[in-house]
C-alpha cells in the first residue's frame, strides 16, 4: 500500500521507473521497489520517526545488530527542513524564511501529469519519448530511481539487494570490513 | 564579574575540539558551542562513542546527516561583483555541521606544511593580483605541536617515504594502513614518471589506538562518518576534554553574536535548541567555526576590520581520472593510500610554463591517488534507460575508474571575500554568508601543467581513457573543496592582519581564532592537521594567561 501516492499515479512511477532502470536478465527498478522507495521517502512524515535517515551503526547484514532499521528523530528545525523540502512551503510563514519553497511532493505530481494518465497503457517507445520530452522531472525521478535501487534496502527500495547484487557490489559491510588482502590484491 | 566557564568555545570540529582539550588540561573550564546535532560522543558518558554513523550511501550523500542543511543555512556565491548580489542560493562549500565538525567526514588524510609554505613571499617572491605573504611563523614555531597533534589524533604514515617532506623530530605513532589496490597500480607508474608516491599520512587507526580500534576499509570514508571510529579527528581530542569533568558541550545551539565591553569580549549571545535567544560570560572567547562561519560570526558581531572576510583561499582541485582495465575496486579501503608531493615544489619546467602564463612562478599541490567508490553516485552519472544495466554492469566510472586529485594551491586574492548577504537569510533570520570568489590564473596555469602530467602518468598505468575534471571549473564555478582559509588573516602588523600569531584578535585580544581562517596562504595540503597544530600552540598560549582577565 503506497504511502503518498494513489494506487494509479504509484502505477506510473513504476512504469516510468521500469524504463530508467529496465529488467533485462538480472532485476530492475521493479523488481528492486524503487517506486515503494519514492512513495516512502515523498511519504516520510506519515512514519514515526520520520524516515529520513536510516540509523546506526551497522545493518546487521555482516554482523552486529540490525541498526538500519532503526530511523533517527528529528529535531525541530531538521523537521522544519525536511518538511518544506517534501511538502512545500504552502504559504506557511514559518517554512518562507527565503520565500516560498515548492516541495518535492508538489513536483512529482505535475511531473506525473506532464507523463500522461495514460502513461502505462502506451508502448515503451512512447514512453520514453514523454520521459525524453520532460527532462526536468525526469532528471529528479532518475536521481530517486538510483537511489531506490542501489541505496541501503531500509528506506524501502533495493530489495532482496537486488540492486547491489548484479554490479557485485558488497554495500553496507561494516563490522566485518574488507582484509588487507582483499584491498591490496587485484 | 561572575562567570561559569573560563571560556567560551564556538564549535566543536578540529580546532575547538583541541582548543577544549588543551584548555581542560590546564584546568580551564570551557562551554563548547555547537550549531549542529551529536551524532558522535554520548555526552552523559564521553567514553562511549555514539552509534549514529554508518555505511549510508542515501544518508551522508543526498540527506544531508551531517549537516548544514542548505534549506535551513543557504550559502550564496557569486564570482565577482558585477554578477550582482549572487548567482547561487543553497550549497556552497558545506564543511560539515555537526559536533566534530569537519573532521566527521573527511578521510583523516593529515600531512604537514612544508617549511616553505610559511615563507612563500620570501621563498618564491609577489604575484601580481594576489596577497602572498610570509606566516608570521615559521615551520619550527609549530613542529612540536605538529608532533602532538599527531599523537593526539594518532595519524599512521611512514616517516622515511616523502622526500620533499618538512624535518620532523620523531617517527608517526602508527604505521600506515594496508595500500589500496589501485594505489599500488598508480603509485607504480608515477614512480616510473620519476615522482616520489608515498603512503598518506593518515589520521585513521592502523592498529588499536587511543582505546579506538584499527580501521578495517569498509571503504565509506571520505564524506562518511566512521561507523567504529576508527577516524582520530576530533573525536579523541574531544572526549579527553569531556572526560576531564570541565568541558561541557551545547549540540544545536547557534551563536549570534560575540558581545564586547571596553575592546575586551565579555561572553556571547546564542539561540538555544529550543529557539530561545541567551547569553553566556566567559573570561574567553574561543573561535573555531571554520573559514566560512568564523568571520560571518566576526561580520554579525559588529567587528569592522576591513580584512576580515577577504582573501578566502579554497583549493584548487585538479581530477584526472582515466579507465583501467583491471577492476580497481576503490570501495575496498581508506579511499586514498598513497599521495605524491613532486607538484607542489617548482622546477625548471614549472617555471618555464608560469612564465609563458604571465606568472613568476606557480605551484600545484599534493595529488591523492584515489577513485569514486560508490554506485548511487556513479548511477547518477549513467544514461538511464536500454545501456543503464550495461553501464553499470562494466563500471567504467567506479570499479574501473581511478586517477588522480591534486590540491592545488590557492593564491590569497583580496578580491575573493566572504561577506553577509544583503538578502538571503538562514531559518534562524540571520544573514547568510556570501563567497565572492573567482581562482587566479596562477591556480588554472599550474592545474593546466600538472593535469597534462597526470593524464600522461595515467596512460602508462595502463589507462584506456582519461579525462581532467577541475573545480572550480566550466561545469560549476563553486569550488567543492571543503578546505577553506585565510578570512582571519594573521600577521604582525594590524594594517594588513586581523589577528596575532597566537590567533588574537589585534583588535579584541581575548578573542582567539582555533581553526584554519588565521593561514596567511594556504599551501597545497589539506588544512586539518596544521590547525589543529595551530591550536595546540596557540591555546597552549592563551591557557598559560589563565586568570589575566580577572
Amino acid at each position: 500500500m503506497p504511502v503518498f501516492f494513489s494506487d494509479e499515479e504509484l502505477a506510473v512511477v513504476e512504469a516510468a521507473c521500469a524504463r530508467l532502470i529496465p529488467t533485462d536478465e538480472d532485476p530492475g527498478a521493479t523488481e528492486a521497489g524503487v517506486a515503494h522507495y519514492i512513495d516512502g521517502f515523498l511519504g516520510a512524515f506519515s512514519f514515526d520517526p520520520p524516515r529520513i535517515w536510516a540509523g546506526g551503526a551497522f545493518s546487521g547484514r555482516f554482523g552486529g545488530s540490525a541498526g538500519f532499521a532503526s530511523f533517527h528523530h528529528l529535531t525541530p528545525l531538521d523537521e522544519l527542513a525536511w518538511r518544506t523540502r517534501i511538502e512545500g512551503s504552502a504559504g506557511r510563514p514559518e517554512r518562507e524564511w527565503n520565500g516560498p519553497v515548492v516541495g518535492l511532493q508538489e513536483r512529482y505530481r505535475e511531473g506525473l501529469q506532464l507523463l500522461g494518465d495514460d502513461f502505462t497503457a502506451v508502448d515503451g517507445e512512447e514512453q520514453d519519448r514523454r520521459l525524453r520530452d520532460h527532462a526536468t522531472f525526469t532528471r529528479l525521478l532518475y536521481e530517486h530511481a538510483c537511489e531506490g535501487m542501489y541505496g541501503a534496502p531500509e528506506y524501502g527500495g533495493n530489495r532482496d539487494l537486488v540492486g547491489w547484487s548484479y554490479i557485485g557490489f558488497d554495500g553496507d559491510v561494516q563490522p566485518r570490513g574488507y582484509t588487507d588482502e582483499e584491498v591490496s590484491g587485484p | 564579574m561572575t562567570r561559569d566557564f573560563d571560556a567560551i568555545i564556538v564549535g566543536s570540529g578540529p580546532g575547538g575540539s583541541t582548543a577544549a582539550d588543551v584548555l581542560t588540561a590546564a584546568g580551564w573550564s570551557v562551554v563548547v558551542f555547537e550549531k549542529g546535532r551529536n551524532h558522535l560522543i554520548d555526552l552523559d558518558d564521553p567514553r562511549r562513542l555514539a552509534e549514529d554513523f554508518s555505511n549510508d550511501e542515501i544518508k551522508f550523500m543526498f540527506r544531508h546527516f551531517l549537516g548544514p542543511d542548505p534549506l535551513l543555512e543557504p550559502r550564496t556565491f557569486r564570482r565577482h561583483d558585477g554578477e550582482g548580489d549572487r548567482i547561487r542560493i543553497g550549497q556552497v562549500n558545506n564543511v560539515p555541521s555537526t559536533v566534530g565538525g569537519g573532521g566527521t567526514h573527511a578521510d583523516g588524510k593529515t600531512p604537514r606544511f612544508r617549511e616553505e609554505d610559511f615563507r612563500v613571499l620570501s621563498e618564491w617572491g609577489p604575484v601580481e593580483g594576489a596577497a602572498v605573504a610570509d606566516w608570521p611563523i615559521a615551520y619550527g614555531d609549530l613542529e612540536p605541536a605538529y608532533a602532538e597533534a599527531e599523537r593526539l589524533i594518532g595519524v599512521a604514515g611512514d616517516a622515511g617515504a616523502n622526500p620533499f617532506a618538512a624535518w620532523r623530530s620523531g617517527p608517526y605513532p602508527m604505521p600506515p594502513g594496508a595500500p589500496m589496490y589501485g594505489a599500488l597500480v598508480s603509485s607504480a607508474a608515477a614512480a616510473e614518471m620519476g615522482w616520489h608516491p608515498y603512503p598518506a599520512p593518515t589520521a585513521v587507526n592502523s592498529v588499536p589506538y587511543d582505546d579506538r580500534p584499527a580501521c578495517n576499509n569498509c571503504g565509506f570514508c571520505a564524506f562518511f562518518g566512521c561507523p567504529i571510529h576508527a577516524k582520530g579527528d576530533p573525536v579523541a581530542s574531544l572526549r579527553r576534554a569531556l572526560m576531564s569533568g570541565r568541558a561541557e558541550l551545547r549540540p544545536e545551539t547557534f551563536v549570534s553574536r560575540i558581545l564586547v565591553s571596553n575592546g575586551r569580549a565579555t561572553g556571547v549571545e546564542y539561540i538555544d535548541a529550543s529557539g530561545t535567544t541567551r547569553e553566556e560570560r566567559a573570561g574567553h572567547v574561543v573561535l573555531a567555526a571554520g573559514g566560512l562561519e568564523t568571520p560571518r560570526l566576526l561580520l554579525l558581531s559588529g567587528f569592522d576590520h576591513p580584512l576580515i572576510g577577504r582573501n578566502v583561499m579554497f583549493h584548487f582541485q585538479t581530477y584526472v581520472l582515466g579507465k583501467l582495465p583491471m577492476r580497481v575496486h576503490p570501495h575496498k579501503g581508506r579511499s586514498v593510500t598513497h599521495v605524491h608531493d613532486d607538484h607542489l615544489v617548482p622546477d625548471d619546467e614549472s617555471l618555464t610554463a608560469a612564465r609563458a602564463a604571465g606568472l613568476p612562478w606557480f605551484k600545484g599541490g599534493m595529488v591523492e591517488h584515489a577513485g569514486p567508490a560508490h554506485p548511487i553516485v556513479e548511477a547518477r552519472f549513467s544514461p538511464w534507460g536500454a545501456t543503464h544495466k550495461d553501464t553499470m554492469r562494466r563500471s567504467e566510472m567506479r570499479e574501473h575508474l581511478w586517477g588522480f586529485c591534486m590540491q592545488g594551491e590557492d593564491l590569497p586574492q583580496p578580491t575573493n571575500r566572504v561577506d553577509l548577504d544583503p538578502s538571503v537569510r538562514d531559518v534562524r533570520g540571520f544573514p547568510s554568508l556570501r563567497v565572492t570568489y573567482r581562482p587566479h590564473r596562477h591556480e588554472e596555469a599550474a592545474s593546466a601543467h600538472y593535469g597534462a602530467k597526470l593524464q600522461a602518468c595515467l596512460k602508462l598505468a595502463g589507462a584506456e581513457w582519461s579525462l581532467v575534471h577541475t573545480s572550480p571549473g566550466p561545469v560549476d564555478p563553486v569550488p567543492i573543496s571543503r578546505h577553506v582559509a585565510g578570512t582571519v588573516r594573521m600577521g604582525t602588523d594590524p594594517e594588513t592582519s586581523v589577528c596575532d600569531e597566537w590567533g588574537r584578535l589585534h583588535d579584541v585580544p581575548n578573542v582567539v581564532v582555533a581553526d584554519s581562517s588565521p593561514f596567511p596562504t594556504g599551501a597545497g595540503y589539506g588544512p586539518t592537521l596544521t590547525l589543529v597544530a595551530l591550536a595546540i600552540r596557540n591555546i597552549g598560549k592563551l591557557a598559560g594567561t589563565r586568570g589575566a582577565a580577572d
